[in-house]
């Protein structure tokens, strides 16, 4: 016979239980919730008379504030998000996966730890501070290196976005390498092979996909950084043909204008689709490091 | 004629292994190169910071609000204000996150449908800031109604800080060893009085380092909190902590750097090094000690 109590128990433990499912699924609500609103502010836009979406992705000439002639042209934003990021990589990625290889490889006891350690705070400084060391000490310091008359350009961004991005590879990359088994390790050195050897010969290829997560995640933390871009890339809209001109990103556009355009403007809702385009973007990036991880965990 | 004798053999270094003993050598020094250009950075840029903004830091500037155009004056009500929004989104996202890590880690089977709730964590994570800024502008501030307030900025950053929870308690959940979960079963307590009783108490030390590295997360993050509660300038009264409420706008330290580096001429050359020291000093001390007390709490572990 159940008692009364222990009735009240498991009606207790039934609402606990669904309880827990609710947050379980919670994640799932709040990624289509992201969606739902971006549409529900910037889709009104796509029925607006004199709006050409093939225009808003390819034109050059953002001037949403513009009397007469407001033109909504969001392919210079591309293209200083795609140019910060690309260089950012050019550096973060050799430097990134290299520094995952020495931790994992080449150092042990005290000196890991304490890499580990290190590598972990450079991740926890906000991206604001990031931007204001890019506006104060990377600035004088780009301009008298290279003898250029503005130091907030692509480069600045890139080191700085770099210098974030870094540790997600470092941690990401360190994992991969973890996840090879050491018997593959003992054999190359039985054989005779040195630690540089085991290296290139056998837990670079074992690695592959866990390293190219690891890249793709690093994409996709700078493609979306807002704040250390908005104060670092010099704020021009402008396609850049060196990595010494002024950009500005999709992120940083919203950010600086999002105060100033009237809610329900149309200024406002093309704000909210740069906001539909960068989800997508990062959407995909994360989807693909996502089926590259499932690759090695099935293996 | 003499057989040639063969060439004496030798046990010690050939050639071959002599260059490739170099060339291990060359890319050990290479890597560790690259990690000290990763390394010498942080402490050279973090020293700078210090050594700029320590004249201006005191007792003083942490407890009296900006005033005269926010070029004089501390920083007390962008710091009170950044330790509402931290609280506020704690309360939010830790109970939240702990049982989604729970439902993942103790009663999700390994199907579609969880791998899809898998994706939807990372993704969290991997959204932009700003878009998460945009969201809670469409989804707190104008369709709830809330308007900008602390608890929008809130919502909002609980919602973006949430996965660094679920993977760290969901981590912790997983490290249980599984007997411990069917010594449990077996004397005949319920599923969840097992998680409550043994499994939660046991993977605390994960939990805990989830939520201290969500704090310092919070409390850095400016883009979410930019249009959904932050404002560049408020006076609240000094030496309360309860001069704010759920419904106010309110100041916060990240914005208050970005409001003075960018917004405010003339002021004082160390006030914005001050700022940030303080924000980075914040920050670093939260995530260290998430690390200390991990390693701690490691060395205890019984199994």
């Amino acid at each position: 016979m159940i008692s009364s109590r222990s009735k009240l128990s498991l009606y207790g433990e039934k609402a606990i239980e669904w309880l827990i499912r609710i947050c379980g699924v919670s994640a799932i609500i709040f990624v289509f919730a992201i969606f739902f609103f971006l549409f529900r502010e910037g889709a009104p836009i796509l029925r607006e008379p004199g709006f050409n979406l093939w225009r808003f992705l390819t034109s050059t000439e953002w001037y949403p504030t513009s009397m007469s002639n407001v033109r909504y042209g969001t392919f210079a934003l591309i293209a200083g998000t795609l140019s910060v990021t690309g260089v950012a990589m050019l550096i973060a990625v050799p430097f990134g996966l290299g520094a995952a290889v020495f931790v994992s490889e080449f150092c042990t006891g005290k000196l890991r730890e304490s890499l580990k350690v290190i590598i972990e705070l450079l991740a926890a400084i906000p991206s604001i501070v990031w931007g204001f060391i890019g506006l104060t000490v990377m600035n004088p310091l780009i301009q008298t290196v290279f003898h250029v008359q503005v130091g907030l350009n692509v480069l600045n961004a890139a080191l700085l976005l770099a210098l974030m991005s870094i540790p997600v590879m470092v941690s990401i990359g360190e994992d991969a390498l973890k996840a090879v088994p050491d018997s593959y390790r003992e054999a190359a050195l039985a054989l005779g092979a040195t630690r540089w050897q085991v290296i290139y010969r056998i837990l670079l290829p074992a690695a592959k996909n866990g390293l190219l997560a690891a890249v793709l995640l690093g994409v996709g933390r700078a493609v979306g950084e807002t704040m250390a871009v908005l104060m670092a890339t010099g704020h021009a809209v402008n396609v850049p043909h060196s990595i010494f001109d002024s950009v500005r990103t999709l992120t940083a556009t919203i950010a600086a204008e999002l105060g100033e355009a009237s809610q329900g403007s149309p200024h406002y809702r093309v704000l909210f689709l740069i906001g539909i385009l960068l989800f997508t973007l990062t959407f995909i990036v994360n989807l693909v490091a996502d089926l590259v991880v499932r690759g090695i965990n099935r293996k | 004629m003499h057989p040639q004798s063969p060439p004496p053999v030798t046990f010690g270094e050939t050639p071959f292994t002599r260059s490739k003993r170099r060339r291990e050598k060359i890319a050990f020094a290479v890597f560790a190169g690259m990690v000290a250009c990763i390394v010498i950075p942080l402490f050279l840029i973090v020293g700078y910071l210090v050594k700029e903004g320590a004249p201006l830091i005191s007792w003083d500037f942490l407890t009296t609000n900006p005033v005269g155009g926010m070029r004089k004056g501390g920083i007390w009500s962008a710091l009170l204000g950044t330790f509402w929004l931290v609280g506020t989104s704690l309360c939010i996202s830790a109970p939240i996150g702990v049982l989604a890590a729970v439902y993942l880690n103790e009663y999700a089977k390994d199907n579609w449908f969880n791998r899809v709730i898998n994706l939807a964590v990372v993704n969290l994570a991997g959204v932009p800031s700003i878009v998460h800024a945009l969201f809670g502008l469409g989804a707190f501030v104008l369709f709830a109604h809330m308007g900008r307030s602390i608890i929008a900025a809130s919502l909002t950053l609980a919602i973006m800080t949430m996965p660094v929870i679920i993977a760290s308690t969901k981590e912790s959940l997983a490290a249980v060893p599984r007997q411990f979960r069917e010594a449990c079963w077996n004397v005949g307590a319920t599923r969840w009085q097992t998680i409550w009783h043994i499994v939660l108490p046991n993977s605390i030390s994960g939990i805990l380092t989830g939520v201290i590295l969500q704090v310092s997360r919070t409390a850095g993050e400016t883009a979410p909190i930019m249009f959904t509660g932050a404002v560049f300038y408020r006076k609240i009264e000094e030496g309360n902590f309860f001069a704010y409420g759920l419904a106010d706008q309110c100041m916060a330290l990240s914005m208050h750097l970005f409001t003075v580096t960018t917004q405010v001429t003339n002021a004082p050359h160390a006030l914005p090094f001050a700022i940030a020291t303080v924000l980075l000093g914040f920050v670093l001390m939260v995530n260290l000690t998430a690390i200390l007390l991990r390693s701690w709490l490691r060395g205890r572990k019984k199994w």
